[in-house]
């Protein structure tokens, strides 16, 4: 992971030190929509060329619908909590 | 595309470079330097918001720190996968290209496509259930749902259910999500 985190703080010192050129700030959004594209499309192929994901379809979908809802209903949790410790008063007066 | 490359990959239809090569190493690669760009342009809208309203940075916070408790709950049920395993699904917070290839990367592509449905399902959710979430949860509820979704596909529903006033802490929450996504998600599967 070392190249990435490099890779990811180049990027970075540029976008903030060119971030007032709004030509290259919008070609870097289009590239990374691209590669995301791209990046998608290998990982289909991976997955169409592995047996074992396609075969255990079911279970991989149950287990990720599991996670969805254990990570929405805690982060809906702390939303209620933070709600009403924080913004109710402010909000609704 | 993925469910093309799902059908191509099924078929086998394809030239022998794209099977063998690690193409998506460098493209990754890539893409991490591009999305650094992105959040290094986008450092200074941030801290804009910050100054204007101290306590909206608690809301992106404690859609993380929910999301990775309500995993962490949710990997007792599941045996196949660990705990750090189900607590990275999760904080990929809706935003499933970026951490789908992430994780498959970093743990295969069995958990890869476990993120990809479960973030992707994340973002249907709250697409369909915010009004409701709102009415029981509280007005931060289609934010908290939504997580980096929030600022962009999840911010019509959000503003509609939730009032127009809010749509500026769904987008600050959605920002910060989504730049803590490549932070996180290789955080938690290699350190934990």
């Amino acid at each position: 992971m070392i190249p990435v985190l490099l890779l990811m703080t180049i990027g970075f010192i540029l976008g903030y030190v060119l971030r007032n050129k709004t030509k290259f700030i919008q070609f870097s959004n289009k590239a990374t929509t691209l590669i995301i594209y791209l990046l998608l499309f290998l990982l289909g192929i991976g997955v169409g060329l592995n047996e074992t994901i396609i075969s255990n379809m079911d279970t991989i979908g149950l287990q990720a619908i599991l996670i969805t809802f254990g990570a929405v209903l805690g982060s809906l949790i702390f939303a209620y909590i933070t709600y009403k410790l924080f913004f109710i008063q402010k909000n609704e007066k | 595309m993925f469910i093309l490359g799902v059908v191509l990959g099924l078929y086998k239809f394809l030239p022998d470079f794209l099977i063998t090569n690690d193409f998506s190493k460098y493209s990754l690669y890539a893409l991490m330097f591009f999305v650094g760009i992105g959040i290094g342009a986008d450092a200074d809208a941030l801290s804009i918001i910050r100054k204007t309203k101290i306590k909206i940075i608690l809301v992106p916070f404690c859609v993380i720190f929910g999301s990775l408790l309500g995993a962490a709950i949710t990997s007792f049920f599941i045996s196949e996968i660990s705990m750090a395993e189900t607590m990275a699904v999760a904080a990929g917070f809706g935003y499933y290209s970026l951490s789908s290839i992430f994780i498959t990367e970093i743990s295969g592509e069995t958990l890869g496509v476990i993120a990809l449905l479960s973030n992707i399902s994340r973002e249907i959710i709250t697409l369909l259930a915010t009004p409701f979430f709102v009415k029981y949860f509280g007005k931060l509820g289609g934010i908290a749902s939504g997580g980096a979704t929030s600022m962009d596909t999840c911010l019509p529903i959000i503003s509609e259910s939730t009032g127009k006033e809010w749509a500026i802490i769904a987008v600050f929450s959605g920002v910060v999500l989504t730049i803590f996504v490549p932070f996180l998600v290789p955080f938690l599967l290699t350190f934990i």
